[in-house]
C-alpha cells in the first residue's frame, strides 16, 4: 500500500516537473506538494453556479475549478490553450477554426466533443450569457466537421484578440449530453456542476460552503496537486477577516474584506496583499450624467464636474492609495488599447466655477447655482463614501446634491429602468477589450431598463460609428487607432466619467504557492496552486 | 382534551393576524424599487435586454402585482410556500434546512439568558444594596447598553483571533469528519459566542426584572406570613417568592420570542451561521419574494407556538389562571 502510494507519488512529481515548464514560478527549492485542502472565502451565494449562463467573478471564482473555457489568459496576457488547442481565422474575420484538445472526459466520464462546443456557442452563450449574447450577436453556425474542431461563423467580422480575449470569460463549455433538451435555467447542474475541470464537485450546502475534490483523471496529467477546495460563505467583512487571521481561511479575493482590513493585513507577515494576478480586470468609480437634465446637457457643466472633484485626495484618503485617476475609459493597465496621456480635467476649482458661470448658472443668494439627486449603486464600500466626496466636493462649486439611498437593486432600476436620476456614481468593471463591457456605456440604442449600459439620453452619431467600426476591425492596428479617436472624443464631449482606476486586491496566506501568476488568476483553474 | 381544544382556538385567531402580515409585507416589498431579476443583474454584473426579459418571464415577474399576490395565497392555502428565487427549490426545503440552526441558537440564548438572569436577579436581590448587588446591577447594565453585534465582533476578536480558544464563525468544521458524539461537541463549540452575544442583552433584561419582581413579592403579605411561621430563608425563596416573580418573566419570554428572531439576524450574519435570520436579510436584498414570506409565515407560526407555551406555563405557575384561563 505504503509502496504502491510512493511510486504513484514519484511517477506524479517527474510528470509535474515536465508539465510545469512554462510556469517557472516557483523558487527551485520548493518542490511544489501534492495534497492539502485550501479554503476560500466567498461572501455572497450565487443562484446557480454555471459560468456558461452567468458571467460573473462570484461564479468564476467557483466554479472555473470545474468547468473549463477553451481558452485562458496566460502569465503574459497573452489568450493559452485550454479546451481549444489552436485557432485561426479566415481573412475576413468571418469564420474562426478552433481545435479541440483530444482525450478529455467530462467527469461523469463522457468524451468532450465539438458538438459540446457547438451547443454552448449557439444554445448558451449566444442566448442566456450576459455579455456573450452580445459578443456571440453575428455567430450564424457552428460547423464540426470532425469530433475535434469547430469551425465559428459569423455574419459580420470578429476580430479574433477580441473573440480570443473575451472567451477567457464568455467561453466556459458545460456538457450538452447534460443539458440539451432541458429547460436550461433549471437544469440541476445548475447547482450541482459538471466540468472538464481540475477538481470534482462534491458538495454545496447553501448558507455555508461549496466543496469540490481533486479530479484523478484531469488532462493535465499530475494536476492538480490540491486534494480539496472549500468555499465558505462569509457574509460579515469583519468576521471574513477574522476567519483569515485564524486560518480558517487562505484567501479572499475581489476586494471582498473592507478596505480598512485590506490596509491593516498589509502589514501583517502572514499574507500577501496585492492586485498582482488581477491585471485581465480593472474597474472604475463611476460619475453618470442624466443628459435629460438640461444643466448635464451642457458639456461645461459636466467638465465643471469633473475638475471640481479631486480624485487624488480621494484616492489617498479614501482607498488607501489602491486606486489612481483614470485618463480615459481605457484603463493603463489594458496595454493593447490604452493610449497614455492625461485627463484633460485636472482638479481645479475655479476652473469648475468659471466653467459654470460660463453656462450661465451663476450663485443664488445662499451660494447655490442648482441641485441634482444623485443615485449610488452600491457594489462597494468606497461607493457611498464617493458619493459624500461627489457631494461635497460639488457644494464647493456651488451644486447642491441630495443623495439617494437604495440598496443595490433599487438603484439599478431607479437609474436603468425609471431613469429617475441626475447623477448616479457605481462600478464600471473593464473586462480585458473595450468590446465586451465597455463601449455598451456609449453606445446609443441601449433597450431601456439594461443596467451598466448608456441609458444616460446622450448619442453621438460619432460616437456610435467608432464603437461599431472598431467592433468588427479585423486588423489590430487600424482597431486601435479607432479606439484611440474614440477615447478622444468621450474624453472632449464627456458623456459620463470614469473618475478612478482600480484592480483587484486578493488577500492570500503565504502557505499558497503559485499563487496569482496569471492575469486572471482568481478566476482560472489552480490547476498548479499547492500549499 | 380541553388542552387541545384550547390550542386549536388560538391557532384560529391568529389566522387573520397572519393573513394581514403576509399580505402586508406583499405590498410593502412592492414598493420597494428593484426586483429579483435587478438583484441577480447585480451579481450578474449585468445583461442585455433579452437575457434580462427571459429572466423575469422565468421567475413568473411579467404578471401584475395583484396576479402574483392571487397566485401566491392561492398556494399557501395548499399549504405550498412557493419556489425560492435564490436557492432554485422549494421555499419549503429552504426554510427547514435553515430552521434547526436558528432554534437551537433561540432556545441556547434563551435558557442562557432565563437561567443566568434568575440567578443573578435572585443574587441581586437578596443581597440588595450590598456589594453583590451592585456588581450584578451595573454588570447588567453595561451588556444591556453595548450592542449586540460590537459584542459578538469583539468576542471574536479576543478569543478567536487573540486566543485562539473558539472558532470564529461558522456552524461546523468543515471537511473534518466529525460524527455523533464529536459532531456534537463541535457544534457546541461553535454556537458559544454567537450564544453569548445573543443572550447578554435578554439576561440583563432579565436580570433586571428578576430582582425588582423578587424584591416586590418579598414584602408582600403571603412571604411576611410564612416568615411569620418560621419557615427557612432559602425554603421562602424558592417555594414562596420565586414562583410568583416568575410570571412577569414569562410573559416577557413570550414577548421577546419575536425579538430575538430579529437579533438572531445579525447574530447569524456577523458568525456565518446558516440560519433563518441570514436568509431573511439575503431574501429581502435579493428581493426573493417567495423566500421572505415563506420566513415571515414560519416566524409568525413560531411566535404564536411560543406564546401558546407561555400560556401554558402561566397555567402551571399559577393555579388562579389555570382556573380562570380554561
Amino acid at each position: 500500500m505504503i509502496l504502491s502510494r510512493r511510486a504513484l507519488l514519484a511517477s506524479v512529481s517527474a510528470a509535474a516537473a515536465a508539465a510545469a515548464l512554462p510556469r517557472p514560478i516557483f523558487a527551485a527549492d520548493e518542490q511544489p506538494r501534492r495534497g492539502g485542502v485550501l479554503t476560500v472565502h466567498q461572501a455572497t451565494e450565487q443562484r446557480i453556479l454555471n459560468p456558461a449562463l452567468r458571467a460573473s467573478t462570484g461564479v468564476y471564482i467557483v466554479t472555473s475549478k470545474i468547468i473549463e473555457s477553451l481558452v485562458d489568459l496566460g502569465p503574459d496576457g497573452k489568450p493559452e490553450p485550454v479546451l481549444a488547442t489552436s485557432w485561426s481565422a479566415t481573412p475576413d474575420g468571418k469564420t474562426i477554426t478552433f481545435k479541440l484538445r483530444e482525450g478529455v472526459t467530462w467527469h461523469d466520464g463522457k468524451p468532450f466533443t465539438a458538438a459540446d462546443v457547438q451547443y454552448n456557442a449557439l444554445e448558451l452563450w449566444k442566448k442566456h450569457l450576459n455579455y456573450g449574447t452580445q459578443l456571440q450577436l453575428y455567430l450564424d453556425a457552428v460547423d464540426t466537421p470532425d469530433p475535434h474542431t469547430a469551425i465559428f461563423r459569423y455574419s459580420r467580422p470578429i476580430p479574433l484578440p477580441l473573440l480570443l480575449r473575451a472567451l477567457a470569460d464568455l467561453g466556459y463549455v458545460v456538457p450538452r449530453h447534460v443539458f440539451e433538451g432541458t429547460d436550461v435555467l433549471e437544469n440541476p447542474a445548475n447547482t450541482a456542476p459538471i466540468g472538464t475541470g481540475p477538481f470534482k464537485f462534491v458538495e454545496y450546502q447553501r448558507g455555508q460552503y461549496i466543496v469540490a475534490e481533486r479530479n484523478p483523471n484531469y488532462w493535465r496529467k499530475g494536476y492538480p496537486y490540491l486534494d480539496r477546495i472549500v468555499w465558505r460563505f462569509i457574509t460579515d467583512k469583519s468576521a471574513a477577516a477574522a476567519a483569515l487571521e485564524t486560518g480558517q481561511v487562505q484567501l479572499s479575493a475581489y476586494n471582498q474584506l473592507s478596505l480598512s482590513d485590506i490596509d491593516r493585513l498589509k502589514s501583517d507577515p502572514r499574507f500577501e496583499v496585492s492586485s498582482r494576478g488581477n491585471e485581465a480586470n480593472a474597474f472604475n468609480n463611476t460619475v453618470e450624467f442624466n443628459h435629460r437634465r438640461k444643466e448635464l446637457a451642457d458639456v461645461r457643466v459636466r467638465r465643471a464636474i469633473a475638475h471640481a472633484i479631486n480624485v487624488d485626495f480621494f484616492n489617498e484618503n479614501f482607498l488607501y492609495g489602491h486606486g489612481k485617476r483614470a485618463t480615459g475609459p481605457i484603463p493603463s493597465n489594458s496595454t493593447a488599447f490604452y493610449q497614455g496621456g492625461s485627463f484633460p480635467y485636472p482638479f481645479d476649482p475655479k476652473r469648475a466655477d468659471a466653467l459654470l458661470d460660463e453656462a450661465g448658472y451663476k450663485r443664488g443668494p445662499d451660494g447655490n447655482r442648482f441641485s441634482l439627486r444623485l443615485v449610488p449603486v452600491q457594489n462597494g464600500e468606497d461607493v457611498p463614501q464617493f458619493a459624500t466626496f461627489i457631494q461635497q466636493s460639488l457644494a464647493d462649486v456651488g451644486i447642491k446634491v441630495e443623495i439617494v439611498q437604495l440598496d443595490i437593486a433599487g438603484a439599478l432600476s431607479t437609474i436603468y429602468k425609471d431613469w429617475n436620476f441626475d447623477l448616479a456614481t457605481g462600478w464600471h468593471q473593464y473586462r480585458g477589450d473595450p468590446a465586451v463591457s465597455t463601449t455598451v456605456w456609449f453606445r446609443s440604442g441601449s433597450p431601456k431598463g439594461s443596467p451598466w449600459t448608456n441609458q444616460f439620453g446622450w448619442q453621438s452619431d460619432k460616437v456610435d460609428r467608432l464603437i461599431d467600426d472598431a467592433a468588427s476591425e479585423v486588423d489590430p492596428v487600424k482597431r486601435k487607432g479607432l479606439y484611440d479617436d474614440w477615447v478622444k472624443e468621450v474624453n472632449a464631449e464627456l458623456p459620463l466619467w470614469f473618475a478612478t482606476e482600480r484592480e483587484f486586491i486578493s488577500v492570500t496566506s503565504k502557505k499558497l504557492k503559485n499563487h496569482h501568476n496569471t492575469p486572471r488568476w482568481p478566476s482560472s483553474s489552480w490547476y498548479d496552486l499547492w500549499l | 382534551m380541553p388542552l387541545l381544544g384550547f390550542a386549536l382556538r388560538r391557532l384560529l385567531t391568529s389566522i387573520p393576524s397572519l393573513l394581514i402580515i403576509l399580505v402586508g409585507v406583499f405590498v410593502l416589498l412592492q414598493f420597494a424599487p428593484g426586483d429579483t431579476v435587478d438583484a441577480l443583474l447585480a451579481q450578474m454584473g449585468g445583461g442585455d435586454i433579452a437575457v434580462i426579459e427571459n429572466l423575469r418571464r422565468f421567475y413568473g415577474l411579467d404578471a401584475s402585482a395583484t396576479v402574483r399576490m392571487g397566485r401566491y395565497l392561492l398556494r399557501l392555502v395548499q399549504l405550498d410556500l412557493g419556489f425560492s428565487a435564490i436557492y432554485g427549490k422549494p421555499v419549503a426545503e429552504v426554510i427547514v434546512e435553515r430552521l434547526p440552526v436558528t432554534l437551537l441558537l433561540m432556545a441556547s440564548s434563551l435558557l442562557l439568558a432565563l437561567l443566568g438572569g434568575i440567578v443573578l436577579g435572585t443574587m441581586a436581590a437578596r443581597r440588595v444594596n450590598k456589594w453583590p448587588d451592585a456588581l450584578i446591577s451595573t454588570v447588567g447594565l453595561l451588556f444591556y447598553a453595548t450592542p449586540s453585534f460590537w459584542l459578538g465582533l469583539m468576542g471574536m476578536v479576543v478569543f478567536a483571533v487573540k486566543l485562539g480558544w473558539l472558532p470564529s464563525g461558522g456552524y461546523e468544521e468543515l471537511g473534518a469528519g466529525h460524527v455523533g458524539f464529536w459532531r456534537l461537541v463541535d457544534i457546541a463549540r461553535h454556537m458559544v459566542l454567537p450564544t453569548l452575544t445573543l443572550a447578554l442583552i435578554f439576561l440583563s433584561i432579565y436580570l433586571r426584572i428578576m430582582r425588582a419582581s423578587m424584591l416586590e413579592v418579598s414584602t408582600m403579605d403571603f412571604v411576611q406570613t410564612a416568615r411569620a411561621k418560621g419557615v427557612d430563608e432559602t425554603r421562602i425563596v424558592t417555594r414562596h417568592v420565586l414562583r410568583n416573580a416568575l410570571l412577569p418573566m414569562v410573559t416577557l419570554v413570550g414577548l421577546h420570542a419575536s425579538t430575538m428572531l430579529g437579533g438572531s439576524c445579525v447574530v447569524e450574519s456577523v458568525f456565518t451561521l446558516p440560519g433563518l435570520g441570514r436568509l431573511a436579510y439575503e431574501a429581502v436584498v435579493q428581493r426573493d419574494l417567495n423566500t421572505l414570506l415563506g420566513i415571515v409565515f414560519i416566524s409568525a407560526l413560531l411566535v404564536i407556538i411560543v406564546n401558546f407555551l407561555v400560556d401554558l406555563l402561566y397555567a402551571r405557575l399559577d393555579p388562579r389562571i389555570r382556573e380562570k384561563g380554561r
